[in-house]
C-alpha cells in the first residue's frame, strides 16, 4: 500500500523556477503517467519523488508520512532509467541483486529472489550475460527486473520505451500494462512526452506544461472534457483544431475545439468553407488539410476520400462534440 | 638479494596497506557511528544524512591534505624565503633578487632558458605536426608513430647517456665511436667535442629534449588531426586548394586550440628541465639553466636557501601566465556543462 | 580522410622521408643497445654502426720459451698457437716481429730472424720457430699480428653492472620506490576525484579551480621548504615513506584532474540507480566507479610509474645515496660521472634503467596515448 500526496510542491536551480505549486493525490495502486513536452518539469516531478532531486519547498508524502528528506534507497521505491542504467561490468543476476546486496540480505535469499524474477520476466538464460550481449528488449527487461526484486511499493519509470525502435516500444508497452495487471497493488508512476504511451497505459494522466499540472484526469476524462485548450491540444492525435474568431462565436466561446474526426465535410454546404490544400489518404481513414479564413483545419474522414486538392469544401462541427473555451483558455462549462 | 627483495616488498606491502586501510576504516568506521538501518526510520534518515555530509571530506581529505603539504604550502613558504639569508632566519628585502640580476650565472640560465624556450617547443610542434600529418597517409604509420613516441618512456638520464654516446669524441686519428663525429669524419670534416662548444652546446642539449617530447606532440596533434572534420577538407579541395594550402588554410586553424596546449605543456616543462643539464654538463660551459641552478643553490656551500628560494620564484614567474589561462579555461568549460 | 588528399609527387618520397625520421629518432638507442652487447674492447675500438662487420685488430702474443722446444732433423723447433687461449680470434691477415711493422709479413710466409732461426706464422695462428742451434731462453718470442675480429655479442657487461656496479641493487630500491608511489595517489586521487565530480560538498569548484593552477606548478617550488620540513619532522627525511608522499603529493593534481574528467563523464543514471538500489558513496565507489573507470586508472597509472621511475630530482633530494636507497637514475647519474669512459658500463646501465619503462609503455600503449589525449585535448 502506497499513497503518494504532493502538496504545493516547488522546485527550483537559482532563479530557474521548475516546479511550480504542484498538487496530487496518488492513490495505491494507481497506474500514473505524466506526460507534457520536453522541458515542462516531468522528468524533474519523478525525480522529487524518487529523491534524486531535493525539493525546494512544499511536502511530498509517501504513505502518510513526510519523506522530503528520506534518501532514495529508503522510499521503497524502485526506478526504472530512461537509459536502463544497467551496471555495465555486472552480470544480469549481479544487476538485478545488486539492490538486495545492500540490504545485506543473505547470499541464499539474494539467489531464490533474482532467480524468481528472472523466471518471471523470461530472463534465466541470460543471468550469466552482461548487459552488452542482451538486446535492447531483454535490457529493458533486466531494468525492470531490478525494480521488481526489491519488492519496492511504488515503480518509477522515466520514458523507459525512447530508447526502443517502434516495433519493440509497442511490444514492450504492452509488457508493461500486463506486468502492471499482475501487481495490482503496486503504484506506478510513468513519465513520458508521448501520448499513445500516456492514453493506453495510464489510470490517470497528469498534464504538465512549464512546471505546471494542467490537467489530471483518466484518458478518457481528457480527451472528452481537456480543461483548457494547451491540454486540448496536446491530447489526442492529430491535433485537435483550435478555431477563433466567428465560427467559434456561433458556438458562444472565444476558442472553439473540434477533433479532426469531428468535423462532417460537405461540397455544397456547411459552416466553414475551405479549400482542400493536401490529402492523406491511409487506406482505413484519410486526412484532409482544409485552408479556411480561421487557418488550416485538419478533418479525419473514414475509408477512402473523394476530395481532392483544390475542392472547395464545407466543414461543419459536429455541435455536440465541440470544445468550448473562454478567453483565458480554460473550458466553458 | 633475497633478504633485501624480502624487505622491499614488506615496505610496499606497508605502504599500500596503509593507505587502502584508511579508507577502509574510515568508511566503515563512519557506517557503524551512524548506522543506515537503525532501528527507527527517522534516526536511520538523520544517520544518513551525517554520513553524506561527512563522506566527501572522508574521500577528499588525504588529497587535500597532500596537496597541502607538497605543494600549497612550498609555494607561500618558497615565497617567504626568498625575501631572508641563506638558513631562511633573517628578513633581507630583496638582497636575494638583486644578487640573482648580477650575478652572471643567473644571467646565463636566464639567456639560456629563453633560447630553450625560443626553440623547443616550437621544434617539438613543427616536428609532431609534419610527422603526424606524415605517418597518417602511409601503412605503417602507426609503427612510426610508436618508434617516434618511445623515448617519452626514457628517462631524462638515460637520455643523457643515450645522446652522450652520440656526441662522444676521441682525439683526431682515433676512431670515432661516437655516430656524429664519425659522420663528420666520413664526410671530410674535424671531430669536435660537442657539449663544450659554448653557446651551440646548448642547442646539442635541446635535442636531447626535442627528441624526447616530439612523440608527445606527435600523437596529441594526430588524433587532433583525425578530429578535423573530412568534408572541410573535401570543400577546400573542390574549392581548388593545393595540399600545402590545405593544411596551413583549413587544418592548422581547426587544431590551433590543441596547438596551444601541446605548446603550453612543453613550455611548463622546458622551465622545468633539469635533469638533462645536470647530467650532460652540470651546467658548465655556458649551459647553466634556471632548474639546474636553483638546485646548484640548494646544496652548495651547505645550501642558501634564499637565492636557492629566489630562483624558484623566477621560474614559477614564467610559468604563472600559463597557470591562470590553464584555469581560466577550467572554469569556462565547467560552466558550459558538466 | 586526410589519405585521400594526394600529396604529389610522389608516395615515394613519402615513405622515404617518415623512413628516414624514424631512422634519426631510433639510431640513439640502437646504439645504446647494440653497444650494452659488444664486447667492451670493441666498443672501444670502432663504431657500434660496424658491430656485425669483423674487425682488424692490432694484438701481439709471445711465443713459448725454449722448455718447449723439441728437436727435429737436426734443427730445434717450438710450435705452437699465438692464439691459444683467446679465441676471440679467427684468423691472422699480417704479422711481423717488429712492433713498428707488424704486418710485414702475409700468413704463411717465412721469415729469417737472422742467426739461422726462421719464423713462419699461419692465418691460423700456428707458428713454427726454427733454428740451428738450441734455443737459450726461457721467455719465448714476441709476435706481432694483424687479425681480424669476429663480432662478438656477449651480456657480460649486463653481469658487470648487475652484480658488481650496484646496478642491481639499484633496480630493487627503484621497484620499492615507485610501486608504492604509483598506487597510493592512485587511491587517493580516485576517491577524491569520485568526491569532486559526483559528491555534494561546498566549494567544489573552488578546489578544482586550485587543482587545476597546481598541474603546473613547478617542482622547484617546493623542494625548498619540504627539505626544510623533512629535516625539522625527522622521521620523513631520507625514508622511502617519504618520497612515496612526495611523489604522491606531486602526482596529484594531475591524477585527480585527469580521473576527474573520465568519472564525471560516467554516466548520470548509474550513479543515481545505484543510489536507488541503496548503496552508500563508498559502495558505489568500489563496485561501480572503480570497474568502470579502469581505462583511466590504467592511464595514470603508467603515467604515474614513469614519472617516478624516470625520475632524478625528487629522488636525490628526499633519499640518501646509499647502498639502500640510492634508485637507478641516481646511479646511472653517478656512474656518469666515475665511469664516464666507460661505456660497457654506462650503455648497459642504461639499457637495464629503460628497458622497463619501455616493456611498460610497448604492453600498454593504448592507454598511455588515451591518458595523453584526455590530458591534453581541450575543445580541439
Amino acid at each position: 500500500m502506497a499513497d503518494i500526496r504532493l502538496t504545493d510542491l516547488n522546485k527550483s536551480y537559482g532563479a530557474i523556477h521548475i516546479l511550480k505549486d504542484v498538487s496530487l493525490d496518488i492513490t495505491s495502486g494507481e497506474f500514473i503517467v505524466f506526460v507534457g513536452p520536453s522541458g515542462c518539469g516531468k522528468s524533474t516531478l519523478l525525480r522529487s519523488i524518487c529523491g534524486l532531486e531535493s525539493i525546494t519547498s512544499g511536502t511530498l508524502e509517501i504513505d502518510h508520512a513526510v519523506v522530503n528528506e528520506v534518501p532514495p534507497s529508503k522510499r521503497g521505491i524502485a526506478m526504472v532509467f530512461q537509459s536502463y542504467a544497467l551496471y555495465p561490468h555486472m552480470s544480469v543476476y549481479e544487476n538485478i541483486g545488486f539492490a538486495l546486496e545492500n540490504q545485506g540480505l543473505p547470499r541464499a535469499e539474494i539467489k531464490q529472489k533474482v532467480e524468481k524474477v528472472a523466471d518471471m520476466l523470461q530472463l534465466t538464460p541470460y543471468l550469466t550475460r552482461l548487459p552488452k550481449a542482451l538486446s535492447g528488449g531483454q535490457r529493458q527487461r533486466v531494468a525492470i527486473g531490478r525494480a521488481i526484486v526489491r519488492g519496492a511499493k511504488v515503480f518509477l519509470f522515466d520514458e523507459p520505451l525512447s530508447n526502443l525502435d517502434a516495433a519493440l516500444r509497442v511490444q514492450t508497452r504492452m509488457e508493461i500494462a500486463k506486468l502492471k495487471r499482475s501487481m495490482p497493488k503496486t503504484t506506478m508512476i510513468y513519465v513520458t512526452h508521448d501520448q499513445v504511451e500516456a492514453m493506453t497505459l495510464a489510470d490517470r494522466i497528469v498534464v504538465l506544461q512549464a512546471g505546471r499540472v494542467e490537467q489530471v484526469g483518466t484518458p478518457m476524462e481528457l480527451y472528452d472534457r481537456p480543461a483548457n485548450t494547451f491540454v486540448a491540444g496536446f491530447i489526442g492525435s492529430p491535433k485537435m483544431n483550435l478555431i477563433t474568431g466567428e465560427p467559434a462565436a456561433r458556438h458562444k466561446a472565444h476558442t472553439l475545439g473540434v477533433r479532426p474526426e469531428h468535423f462532417e465535410l460537405s461540397a455544397a454546404t456547411g459552416e466553414i468553407k475551405g479549400m482542400v490544400e493536401y490529402t492523406e489518404v491511409l487506406g482505413s481513414d484519410s486526412f484532409l488539410y482544409v485552408a479556411t479564413p480561421q487557418g488550416l483545419l485538419t478533418v479525419r474522414e473514414e475509408g477512402k476520400t473523394a476530395f481532392k486538392p483544390g475542392d472547395t469544401v464545407h466543414v461543419t462541427p459536429a455541435a455536440a462534440l465541440v470544445h468550448r473555451f473562454g478567453e483565458d483558455g480554460k473550458r466553458l462549462a | 638479494m633475497l633478504e633485501q627483495l624480502v624487505s622491499a616488498l614488506v615496505t610496499v606491502v606497508l605502504g599500500v596497506g596503509g593507505c587502502l586501510a584508511y579508507f577502509y576504516g574510515s568508511n566503515i568506521l563512519l557506517d557503524r557511528l551512524f548506522p543506515a538501518s537503525a532501528s527507527n526510520d527517522m534516526a536511520a534518515v538523520r544517520n544518513l544524512k551525517i554520513q553524506s555530509s561527512v563522506r566527501p571530506w572522508l574521500f577528499l581529505g588525504p588529497a587535500l591534505i597532500l596537496l597541502t603539504v607538497y605543494l600549497i604550502y612550498p609555494v607561500f613558504q618558497t615565497i617567504w624565503l626568498s625575501f631572508h639569508d641563506k638558513a631562511g632566519t633573517s628578513f633581507v628585502g630583496t638582497a636575494n633578487y638583486s644578487w640573482a640580476f648580477n650575478d652572471s650565472q643567473f644571467r646565463q640560465s636566464i639567456f639560456n632558458n629563453f633560447l630553450w624556450l625560443l626553440v623547443v617547443p616550437a621544434a617539438c610542434t613543427f616536428f609532431g605536426l609534419v610527422i603526424a600529418v606524415l605517418t597518417d597517409r602511409i601503412w605503417w604509420g602507426g609503427l612510426a608513430k610508436s618508434l617516434i613516441f618511445l623515448p617519452l618512456a626514457i628517462s631524462f638520464v638515460g637520455a643523457s647517456v643515450i645522446w652522450k654516446f652520440v656526441y662522444d669524441y676521441r682525439g683526431e686519428g682515433q676512431e670515432q665511436i661516437g655516430i656524429l663525429n664519425a659522420l663528420i669524419v666520413w664526410f671530410g670534416g674535424d671531430p669536435q667535442v660537442w657539449i663544450s662548444l659554448p653557446f651551440w652546446n646548448n642547442f646539442f642539449l635541446m635535442v636531447i629534449l626535442i627528441w624526447i617530447q616530439t612523440g608527445f606532440a606527435t600523437v596529441i596533434l594526430g588524433a587532433a588531426l583525425r578530429g578535423v572534420p573530412e568534408d572541410t577538407l573535401e570543400a577546400a579541395t573542390i574549392d581548388g586548394a593545393g595540399p600545402f594550402k590545405i593544411f596551413w588554410r583549413i587544418m592548422v586553424p581547426q587544431i590551433m586550440p590543441t596547438i596551444i596546449v601541446v605548446w603550453t605543456t612543453i613550455t611548463v616543462l622546458v622551465l622545468k628541465v633539469f635533469d638533462i643539464v645536470l647530467t650532460m654538463t652540470n651546467g658548465q660551459w655556458d649551459t647553466q639553466v634556471l632548474a639546474n641552478l636553483m638546485f646548484d643553490w640548494m646544496f652548495r656551500g651547505g645550501g642558501d636557501f634564499g637565492r636557492g628560494a629566489a630562483i624558484a620564484i623566477v621560474i614559477m614567474l614564467a610559468v604563472l601566465p600559463i597557470m591562470i589561462w590553464n584555469i581560466r579555461q577550467a572554469n569556462a568549460e565547467q560552466k558550459g556543462g558538466h | 580522410m586526410w589519405q585521400r588528399i594526394r600529396l604529389e609527387p610522389s608516395r615515394f618520397a613519402l615513405h622515404f622521408a617518415v623512413l628516414f625520421i624514424v631512422a634519426l629518432w631510433t639510431f640513439p638507442t640502437a646504439g645504446l643497445l647494440v653497444s650494452s652487447l659488444r664486447d667492451k674492447d670493441q666498443i672501444a675500438a670502432s663504431g657500434w654502426w660496424t658491430a656485425l662487420s669483423t674487425s682488424e685488430q692490432s694484438s701481439q702474443a709471445r711465443t713459448k720459451g725454449n722448455a718447449d722446444q723439441v728437436e727435429k732433423d737436426g734443427r730445434f723447433v717450438i710450435a705452437g698457437n699465438l692464439f691459444e687461449g683467446d679465441s676471440a680470434h679467427s684468423s691472422l691477415s699480417a704479422w711481423g716481429t717488429n712492433v713498428n711493422k707488424p704486418g710485414a709479413n702475409l700468413p704463411g710466409a717465412t721469415a729469417e730472424l737472422g742467426s739461422g732461426q726462421t719464423l713462419t706464422v699461419n692465418a691460423d695462428g700456428s707458428y713454427e720457430w726454427g733454428s740451428a742451434t738450441a734455443f737459450p731462453d726461457e721467455r719465448g718470442r714476441r709476435v706481432f699480428y694483424v687479425s681480424s675480429v669476429p663480432p662478438r655479442f656477449t651480456a657480460e657487461n649486463y653481469e658487470t653492472v648487475l652484480f658488481s656496479e650496484g646496478i642491481g641493487r639499484s633496480f630493487v630500491n627503484s621497484l620499492t620506490v615507485t610501486i608504492p608511489a604509483t598506487i597510493i595517489p592512485i587511491l587517493i586521487a580516485a576517491f577524491a576525484a569520485y568526491a569532486l565530480a559526483w559528491m555534494k560538498l561546498p566549494g567544489r569548484g573552488f578546489i578544482i579551480a586550485v587543482i587545476v593552477g597546481l598541474l603546473v606548478v613547478p617542482l622547484q617550488m617546493s623542494l625548498i621548504p619540504l627539505l626544510k620540513l623533512y629535516n625539522a619532522t625527522g622521521f620523513l627525511s631520507k625514508t622511502y615513506l617519504g618520497i612515496w608522499l612526495a611523489h604522491t603529493g606531486f602526482g596529484l593534481p594531475f591524477a585527480i584532474y585527469l580521473l576527474r574528467s573520465y568519472v564525471a563523464g560516467l554516466p548520470k543514471d548509474l550513479i543515481e540507480s545505484a543510489q536507488v538500489d541503496g548503496a552508500n558513496d563508498f559502495k558505489i565507489f568500489r563496485r561501480i566507479i572503480l570497474p568502470l573507470s579502469f581505462p583511466a586508472l590504467a592511464s595514470f597509472a603508467i603515467f604515474q610509474f614513469l614519472w617516478v621511475w624516470n625520475d632524478l630530482l625528487v629522488a636525490i633530494v628526499f633519499l640518501g645515496s646509499g647502498e639502500d636507497q640510492l634508485v637507478l637514475t641516481g646511479r646511472l647519474n653517478s656512474l656518469l660521472g666515475s665511469r664516464g669512459g666507460n661505456w660497457e658500463i654506462l650503455t648497459a646501465s642504461a639499457f637495464i634503467t629503460i628497458i622497463v619503462p619501455l616493456i611498460v609503455f610497448f604492453s600498454l600503449q593504448r592507454y598511455f596515448v588515451r591518458g595523453l589525449l584526455a590530458g591534453s585535448v581541450k575543445g580541439g
